[in-house]
This record gives structure tokens, sequence and C-alpha cells, in this order.
């Protein structure tokens, strides 16, 4: 088993098998937490704090479950923009929550690069829980997943990710995650919402939806980041709903078997037909929603153990 | 007073050459090169190291008037003489705008008071730097104005700007600009490609600087107004600017020391000392940009000094504030593109001293009898690992920080007096 990380900021920074120690790790969580006694005790003693700076009501519960099953005391710090409307950076936030000694941090971010930044002002494990354009770190661990759990692997797969991919950070880090893993990926949108520089990414590029769907095992729709855009990407919602948005006929050009993925919340009409996120048989959108606490259990526990063998390694003074 | 430097590598921007030789100071100018030694000179022994004309440095960001905190002109100037920047024109963004004759004429006294070296001011082409209005071209010209530019504020009115350079033109003023689409480069936080998309920040494409280019150039051909882009940085405006010259327009380009040495995989991890305005550009455009400066078509190279406090550094990438403090790390930065073999130290030279000179219409950045003795002796060769916090400047937002360079400043004389000597 290894898993050498001091914080989770990225995919970017997980050795593949990092990557299969949490999933690993998470499917025992996954037993742990279908019966009537959840309770393990891993973090048990530990503080967590859960710190978003943007609004979210998923990401949020799911941590602070985890953290919960896990027997920590989690606390969840309302700071949407509140000391950063008093004028408090983000350093300082960082510092003040730092001198109340929390053991693990977790933090969402608007602005990119902004969790990394906090990481090097404090000295407990950080998770990012999403921050700006960059990383959503665990919704790709979730993603991989569920995907092992129904595929039976993780890699050779062929995966679509479709709609808003130039403002998601849930498309960065799948495709970062799918690429270590060796797997085959289509990015599928119009061209308005590619990022720039996405035909040096390795992946295969469509803006005709059946077109990229065909033979994919996996199809993972994302939000349409209504919030985030500064206007004027798409035409409107119904012709993006008519060209990109999944429903039962497009999907029918991927494969039989092919799973339909959504890391929420859904805009149904928008990007996904509401009876197909519904179908029991293809959409694996509530497994997201469970596997989701259990790769979260899995990261902090992680996290916990180097964190103690980091201080145990300070207490009797051996050079790291 | 007179001085003799002997035994110096003469390096001169007009012949492009490189010799063995001396030079004497004689009332603060060059008297003669190459001479006898007059009864009673100073004689100092240069030991075989480089003898430039003083770097004349064209768009220094100093905090006076608003942010002395960050820079004033007495550290600007010690840092500038340190770095062997002898004359240094100062930028107009300050707060407020230098875009009066009061305030033109409140900062040339500032600065004849505290800096060790020359400063002359550029002012803004207009109020506020607001691009609505003209300022007064011809009182500031009278107070002393060496351009007029809005520096990184593009006045996005073309008919304001077209107003503004056709009265320019009349009174024979320089105008600088800054050669960028605003409306594309909104934002923006670095070069639009992979990188910026890994890292999740917002892009400007480069044909942001092109369309730019382009846009004033249609303005320079239907006014005639005498016009320098500061920074061209990307490979897609330099057909355009060889174009320009070729027809017979007057016009002349910059570019940065930082677009010249470093690239936009430097930013890394979200480190904001590389963060300037434009954003770093990818490695192809950094090495055409070093092509363009060596075969003459990029005028001048400038270090863009912006000096900017650790608070407003210390932030989330897009939330950082842009530019980077360089008059002390311009010439070892420099040296790098030297010691690559990009460019040739007359070369550099050419373009550090010489040609910005020419074009404000200063005497300086000649190594000539008669020209001032503004100069600089400097080992290109002396290896040293960069401290920020050994900078003289207040602000210390450099992103050279414990990196490796060669090249070291020895001596600075302004109008032949000593300014800087690197064993005191």
């Amino acid at each position: 088993m290894t898993f050498r990380a001091r914080h989770l900021l990225g995919i970017e920074h997980l050795a593949p098998e990092e990557i299969r120690t949490v999933l690993d790790l998470a499917e025992t969580y996954v037993d742990l937490n279908r019966r009537t006694v959840k309770h393990a005790d891993a973090l048990a003693g530990m503080t967590q704090i859960n710190m978003f700076f943007e609004a979210s009501t998923r990401t949020q519960a799911s941590f602070e479950l985890a953290g919960k099953r896990l027997g920590a005391d989690v606390m969840n710090m309302s700071v949407a923009h509140s000391s950063v409307k008093k004028g408090e950076t983000l350093i300082d936030t960082a510092l003040t929550l730092n001198a109340m000694h929390p053991d693990l941090l977790v933090v969402r971010h608007p602005a990119s690069g902004a969790v990394d930044l906090l990481a090097q002002k404090v000295n407990c494990a950080v998770l990012n829980a999403g921050d700006g354009r960059h990383e959503h770190p665990t919704q790709a661990l979730l993603d991989a997943l569920t995907i092992r759990r129904a595929k039976g692997r993780i890699q050779r797969l062929t995966v679509a990710i479709c709609g808003d991919i130039a403002h998601s950070r849930v498309a960065r880090s799948n495709l970062i995650l799918l690429g270590k893993m060796e797997n085959r990926i289509r990015l599928i949108g119009p061209p308005t919402l590619m990022p720039s520089g996405v035909a040096d990414f390795g992946c295969e590029l469509y803006d005709d939806m059946r077109e990229g769907l065909k033979g994919c095992d996996v199809v993972m729709m994302l939000r349409l980041q209504k919030e985030r855009m500064d206007g004027g990407f798409i035409p409107s919602e119904r012709e993006y709903y008519h060209r990109y948005g999944l429903d039962a006929e497009k999907l029918s050009f991927a494969k039989e078997d092919a799973i339909v993925m959504h890391p929420g919340p859904m805009n149904r009409g928008v990007e996904i037909d509401g009876e197909l996120a519904d179908d029991i048989n293809r959409s694996v959108i509530q497994d997201q929603v469970e596997m989701g606490v259990a790769v979260r259990m899995a990261c902090m526990d992680l996290l916990a153990r180097n964190l103690r063998a980091e201080r145990g390694r300070q207490a009797v003074g051996v050079m790291v | 007073m007179t001085t003799l430097l002997t035994n110096a590598r003469l390096i001169d921007p007009e012949a492009l050459t490189e010799t063995t030789g001396s030079l004497l100071i004689e009332n603060g100018q060059i008297a003669a090169l190459n001479g006898t030694t007059p009864n009673g000179a100073t004689v100092i022994d240069c030991g075989g190291k480089c003898l430039a004309p003083g770097i004349v440095d064209l768009g220094v960001k100093i905090g006076e008037p608003g942010e002395r905190h960050k820079e004033s002109f007495r550290s600007a100037g010690l840092a500038a003489a340190a770095g062997g920047v002898t004359t240094i024109i100062a930028r107009p963004d300050t707060n407020p705008s230098i875009d009066n004759p009061e305030t033109l004429e409140f900062v040339t006294r500032r600065a004849a008071e505290a800096s060790p070296v020359r400063i002359r001011h550029m002012a803004a082409l207009t109020k506020g730097r607001e691009g609505r209005e003209m300022t007064e071209i011809g009182f500031l010209l009278d107070a002393g104005a060496i351009a007029f530019t809005d520096c990184d504020h593009v006045v996005t009115d073309t008919k304001v700007l077209s107003r503004a350079l056709t009265y320019a033109r009349s009174l024979g003023a320089l105008v600088m600009g800054h050669p960028q689409e605003p409306g594309l480069s909104k934002g923006a936080a670095t070069t639009s490609g992979k990188f910026a998309s890994l890292r999740g920040l917002p892009g400007v494409s480069p044909m942001a600087e092109r369309i730019g280019f382009d846009r004033d150039m249609g303005l320079v051909e239907m006014t005639g107004v005498r016009y320098h882009f500061d920074q061209i940085t990307t490979a897609r405006a330099l057909p355009p600017l060889e174009r320009a010259k070729g027809n017979g327009f007057d016009v002349t380009a910059g570019t940065s020391i930082h677009h010249l040495t470093l690239n936009e995989f430097d930013v890394g991890n979200y480190r904001t000392f590389f963060k300037v305005k434009p954003p770093l550009r990818s490695e192809d455009d950094r090495l055409a940009t070093v092509q363009a400066v060596a075969s003459g078509l990029i005028d001048i190279i400038s270090s863009m000094h912006t000096p900017q406090d650790e608070e407003s550094k210390r932030l989330p990438y897009e939330d950082a504030a842009s530019g980077a403090v360089a008059l002390e790390t311009f010439l070892p930065a420099a040296m790098r593109l030297h010691h690559a073999g990009h460019l040739s130290l007359p070369q550099l030279f050419r373009a550090m001293a010489l040609n910005p000179a020419r074009r404000l219409g200063l005497p300086q950045g000649r190594l000539a009898v008669g020209a001032p003795a503004d100069l600089v002796l400097f080992d290109p060769d002396a290896p040293f690992v960069l401290d920020r916090f050994k900078l003289r400047s207040k602000s210390k937002n450099t992103p050279f920080d414990g990196q490796r360079m060669e090249g070291r400043v020895l001596a600075t004389w302004v109008a032949g007096k000593q300014v800087f000597s690197a064993e005191a």
C-alpha cells in the first residue's frame, strides 16, 4: 500500500499506485457505510475543519459525514466570504485557523491555486474540495471508484467527458486521473466551452455529440456552470440541450452497457434528460454520491496516517 | 576632476565592437578613448572587465506619488545605480497619475533631490489614464515630459486616441502604447494554452497583442505620430512590426527583460512573482522575441520595473498584482542571453542603452568622445545566487529569487561621478 502525500491538493500530484490505494481503502468504507452502525475510529480525537469559501451543500455534507463516521470532531466554517468581506486575506484566515490546531483542513475556494497557497501556510493536512477551475480531486477519485465498481476496472476504457469543460475543475481532475490510469478520453462540447490548448491534452475532441459517444464505456456529463460564465458562450439553453443534452437517443450511440455519470447538482433538461438521469439501469449518479463519502473517508484516513507518522518522527527528532 | 579607466573591455553599441582600451572622463563627459594619461588624473585599472554605456531604462514604475512604501525615488535610484542603470525613464502610472504639469514639476524636483541616477519622466496621454480626455500635452512637454503614455491602460475609445495622437503629432511628441486588445485580455492572468488550462487560470490569446498592434498601427498611419510599442512579446506581432518599419513609419518597439528570459511554465505552482503584464509567453514566443532583438527588429529592452509589496503578491494567482522589480536584476538577467549565445554584449547595450537614448533624443547610450560619462563597469561572468532581501528596492518581488545568476555590476558612474561601487 502506497500513499505518500501530505496534502490532497490535486490528482496531478498522485501516482497511479496512490490512486489505487485510495480506491482499495474506500471499498472497505463502502461496506462500513452500508451497515447500521457506521463507526470507525481512524480520526478519533482529530479535528477536521471544513472551510468553504464558495457555497456548497453536497460536497460539504459529504466531507462532514465522512469525518464524523471516522470519529473526528468536525467543524463547518461558514466563511462564504464573511471574513474576506472584512478585508482579511486568505493567508490571515489560514493562520488564524492554524492557531486552533486542526488536523485536517477541507477547503473550497473560488480562485484556482488558492488551496495550494493556503497549504503552504498551515501545518495540518489540507484537502482540496475544489479550487476555481483548477482541481477537485475527491470528485475524480469517487468517479474512479464508481467506474471501477460498475465496469470491473479503471483502465483501457473509453470515457467521454461532455459539456462545459472550460470552466470545470471536475473535468480537469478527471482527465488527469483517467489519463494516469491509461484510459482513452474524449472531450465533447461546443468549441466555446473547450479550454485553450485542448489540442495538446492528448484527448480526442468532438463537437458532435453522437459522433463522440460512439463506442464509449462511460459518459460523464458536466454541469453547465451558468454562474461562472461571462455570458455568451452558447446561444441558448434550448439549443445547448438540443445539441449537447444527453438523452436516450444520443446515448444509443455509446456502448449498450455504457454508464451515465454526473457530478451534480444536475440541471435537468439543460445538460441531461431527467428520465435518463433516474434510469437505474444506465445512470450511476446516486452511486457517485455514495462513493463520495467512502472516498473522502479513505482520503482523510490516509492523510491522517501520514500526519501521525510525521508528528511521530518529529517527536523523536528523526530527520525527514 | 579627471578619471582614467584603463585596461577595460570597451563595449561599443554603435560600432558593435568589444575592444580592450582606456576611457578618459573629464567634466562629466567622455573626453578620450585610448588616449594618453593626462597629469593629475585618477587612474582606475578595470582589470579587463567590461565597460559599457549606462543602461537607459524606458518604463520604470516608481511609487511617487502615492505608493512610496513600494518604491521611492531614493530607493529606485540606489537600486538603479547598483544595477548599472544610469537613466530611469519613469512611468506616469502613479497615484494620482502624472497627468498635469504641476505633478510633473513635483516629481521632477523630488527625483533630482533623491536619486543618484538621472530620472526623466513620461506623462500620461489621457487625464487620469482613463482614456477619455487628452492631457495638456503642450504644457507637459514644456515641463519636461519626455514621452506620453497611459502605460498598461489601453485607450479603448479609438476616436479619443486618434485625436490625442493627432495633437501629439503636431507637437512632435513621442507616444508609447501598450499593444493589447482589452476585450480579449480582460481578466486574464496567463497566456492561453495547455498550461493555463491545466492550472485553471483565465488566459489571453497571444493574438490579443497582434490585434492591439494592428489597431495602433492603423492610427499611426492615419496621424503620422512618433510611436513606440512598449512591449512586443509574441511571434505573431513581429511580421506586422517588420512591415510597419519597412513602410517607413516612425515606429519603434520594446520588450521586457522578463519576456526574454522567462516563459509561462516558470509560473509553476502559482508563483505570483512571475505574474507580469502582459503574461509570460510560450517558449516559442520567447525565442522569437529574442531573435527579433538580435536582428534589431525590436529596438529596446526595458526592465519594466514594477514594485509590489508582499501583501499584493501573497494572494491567489488571479487576485495577485502584476509586475516585478528589475532595476538590479536587469543586467544579470540580460547576461543569460549573452551566455546562451543569443545576443552579444554590444547588441545587448544597443537595446538597453543606445536605442532608448536615441529614441528619446538623449545624448546617453554611447561610448564616444563628447558623450556624457554615464558608464557601467561589470563582470559578465561573476556568479551569484540572488537573495531578494538584499535588493535595494523597497519591494522585493523578483522572479529571480534564489536563482543562479551570472553578471555583476562593479561600478557605476553618472556624469563622471561614481554613484556605485561593489566594494563599498
